[in-house]
């Protein structure tokens, strides 16, 4: 048995079988679940419902969408040239760091002006975070898999000293706690929901734009096809490099200014909340394409809202949802491999030439 | 001094079972980020067959098994399905935090059985255990720590001087150049991932069956990454990686030791990574083979393609 590039895969084809592997997904989950003794459809049918049951819960789905979609698409533009940034976890933290630091000290600022200074801010904070990785990659090497991983949690401890030393509240009485934002530093609502959504829709527009129509789209695409390929048409690789990741780890930083002052209304710890990594989970789910990242991320926020949902309302543990999310992580990247290549029985024994 | 030394060498040993295994995988030229995940999963089939049977070998072969099971996913996605590597770890660090974490639940609160915590107290060996502080530190531990010392070595032996381990580090290299010379790429990958996935699960039963001995949530805390981490800064040596590990596990420590000297403990909470980032920075500049990671380390084997 061997196997070979397939060439005759159509766009149904695919679908069909990333859906059959969705499928089979939540067949292995529901015995998993049923193993240990708790009904499966009443896991998904409560999940559902803990998502969409009702308008606030509706919101709160969406608001766990926005900060996913925006670090995905700025996940895809490092994964576009084959950066393997995920490191987007502290670029959100680092970005929520930046945009605090104005909140907290520029409060008495018209919002007009505040809001708009704290998204330069998120932005350039978590493009510096990931410039330095950047850097080393280009000039000397370095593994930035890992390079970024360690820049998350050098991130995480950064927030946790501000909030136990120089931030700390003096009106909390002496709980660790950075002090909620004023009124100038919050984002405005519309629908019900922070004005975040209209910028993640915004985004996805930009950005398709600048991947598809633009030089600088062009050229990431060509250093990610190929790095000899771009040296060789001129191109400047590591400027193209630097300032790609620089907009990546920035996208990331406007979700963590999102999230302080649109969702937690203070900065904490908990400010990236893992979204980081799910984001490089559905950014990659999605085949780095923007209009896909939109339902993928829907999909991961109705399973983290429903699996917070199902532990308070039927004390079945929020981890079954954790499990549903690796379990058809599994199998849609497996299902990859059935995608590109196809396996062919070599009827007779022929010695392989490879 | 003496009793923070014992403290370091007890913080450091789950994460030297998880960095020799991570270094296994890693020498095959996978890099597996489920490491945390492998360690919750054996922490919690570890604790599960101790807390079950009250016997402390199926305990420690539990959570063996329980990780090497978890390893295999991750190998059959990224070795024969030839999926992305960074991504299939994160699924099975998400995987592994939610398996322990679900059936945890039936644990939440409960204590290790006398039986089993009984079996790991600590045993002097004659002799070594009577050298002024380095006895106490190093020889005056429990069984657990001891197979830790074992099996570092043991790799160390099997990576350096034996055929299996110079066909192994030349697979980590240059997969197709092993290929050519007769080396089986596909089942060298799967047993060294297998194998890691099983140290990284017994690291993380340590913590729930001996360090702690009770079930927590999360019980590793993020250990896992710290092991990553430590695979860099020992420079894929299994020998170094015992003084690593230990070190590592000092620094975990130690933050709360020095509170009243006005350092901030999350400096030290984040030293292990900036050191790792330094270490990962000096080796690329300075190029040194010996000191970075295996040619082939992340990218999938195409034997078509070769």
């Amino acid at each position: 048995m061997r196997m070979i590039k397939r060439t005759d895969m159509t766009k149904r084809k695919a679908i069909k079988i990333r859906t059959v592997a969705i499928i089979a997904a939540i067949l292995v989950t529901s015995v998993f679940i049923g193993s240990i003794g708790h009904n499966p459809f009443k896991v998904y049918i409560s999940m559902i419902e803990g998502a969409f049951g009702s308008g606030y819960r509706i919101r709160d789905t969406l608001t766990i969408t926005i900060p996913l979609i925006v670090t995905s698409i700025g996940i895809m533009i490092a994964f576009k040239m084959k950066f393997w940034n995920i490191g987007a976890e502290g670029q959100i933290i680092v970005g929520a760091l930046f945009a605090s630091y104005f909140a907290l000290n520029f409060s008495y600022l018209p919002k007009v002006v505040l809001l708009p200074l704290m998204f330069i801010a998120g932005f350039i904070g978590g493009g510096l975070w990931a410039l330095i990785p950047t850097f080393f990659k280009v000039q000397f090497g370095t593994n930035e898999t890992i390079f970024t991983l360690m820049m998350n949690y050098v991130a995480l401890k950064w927030v946790t000293y501000l909030q136990y030393g120089p931030w700390k509240d003096p009106a909390s009485m002496g709980f660790p706690k950075i002090a909620n934002f004023e009124d100038s530093a919050l984002l405005p609502k519309l629908f019900g929901i922070h004005i975040g959504w209209v910028i993640a829709v915004i985004l996805i527009i930009i950005i398709t734009f600048m991947m598809n129509k633009t030089k600088q789209g062009y050229e990431i695409s060509v250093v990610g096809e190929s790095v000899d390929t771009a040296n060789y048409a001129g191109m400047n690789v590591k400027k193209i490099i630097l300032s790609a990741l620089f907009v990546s780890g920035g996208i990331a930083g406007l979700v963590g200014m999102m999230q302080v002052s649109g969702v937690n209304q203070t900065l904490t710890t908990q400010v990236a909340a893992g979204y980081g990594y799910i984001a490089i989970i559905t950014a990659w789910l999605s085949g780095l394409k923007p209009a896909i990242i939109l339902p993928v991320s829907l999909l991961f926020a109705v399973m983290i809202k429903g699996g917070s949902f199902i532990e308070t309302a039927y004390q079945i543990p929020q981890a079954a949802s954790d499990i549903l999310q690796s379990v058809i992580l599994f199998f849609v990247i497996g299902s990859e491999f059935f995608i590109q290549y196809k396996l062919i029985m070599n009827k007779r024994s022929k010695k392989e030439v490879a | 001094m003496t009793t923070f030394l014992v403290a370091m060498v007890i913080a450091g040993t789950p994460l030297l079972f998880a960095t020799l295994g991570e270094l296994l995988t890693e020498k095959s030229g996978n890099l597996n980020l489920g490491v945390e995940g492998m360690m919750l999963i054996g922490a919690v089939a570890g604790f599960g067959a101790g807390y079950t049977t009250g016997n402390p070998l199926l305990a420690i072969m539990g959570a063996a098994l329980a990780g090497g099971l978890a390893a295999l996913i991750y190998a059959f996605l990224t070795v024969t399905l030839r999926a992305n590597q960074v991504v299939s770890g994160l699924a099975l660090t998400i995987f592994g935090a939610g398996v322990s974490s679900f059936v945890g639940t039936n644990f939440i609160g409960k204590k290790m059985p006398v039986e089993v915590i009984s079996a790991f107290v600590k045993i002097k060996i004659p002799l070594l255990g009577d050298i002024p502080v380095i006895g106490d530190v190093l020889f005056n531990q429990d069984y657990f720590v001891y197979m830790g010392y074992m099996i570092a070595i043991v790799i160390g032996i099997y990576l350096y001087n034996t055929r299996f381990g110079l066909s192994l580090r030349a697979i980590g290299e240059n997969p197709s150049a092993a290929d050519s010379s007769g080396i089986n790429v596909t089942v060298y990958k799967y047993v060294h991932i297998i194998v890691g996935g099983a140290l990284c699960g017994m690291g993380g039963a340590y913590l729930a069956v001996v360090a702690v001995p009770q079930w927590q949530d999360n019980i590793t805390a993020g250990r896992g990454w710290i092991a990553i981490a430590l695979v860099i800064f020992v420079k894929w040596n299994p020998y170094l990686a015992i003084f690593g590990s230990y070190l590592f596990g000092g620094l975990s420590i130690i933050g709360f030791r020095l509170q009243h000297l006005n350092i901030s403990p999350q400096f030290f909470d984040a030293l292990p990574y900036l050191v790792t980032i330094v270490v990962l920075v000096i080796s690329s500049i300075r190029k040194s083979k010996e000191d970075s990671p295996p040619k082939g380390l992340g990218e999938p084997y195409f034997r078509e393609e070769r």
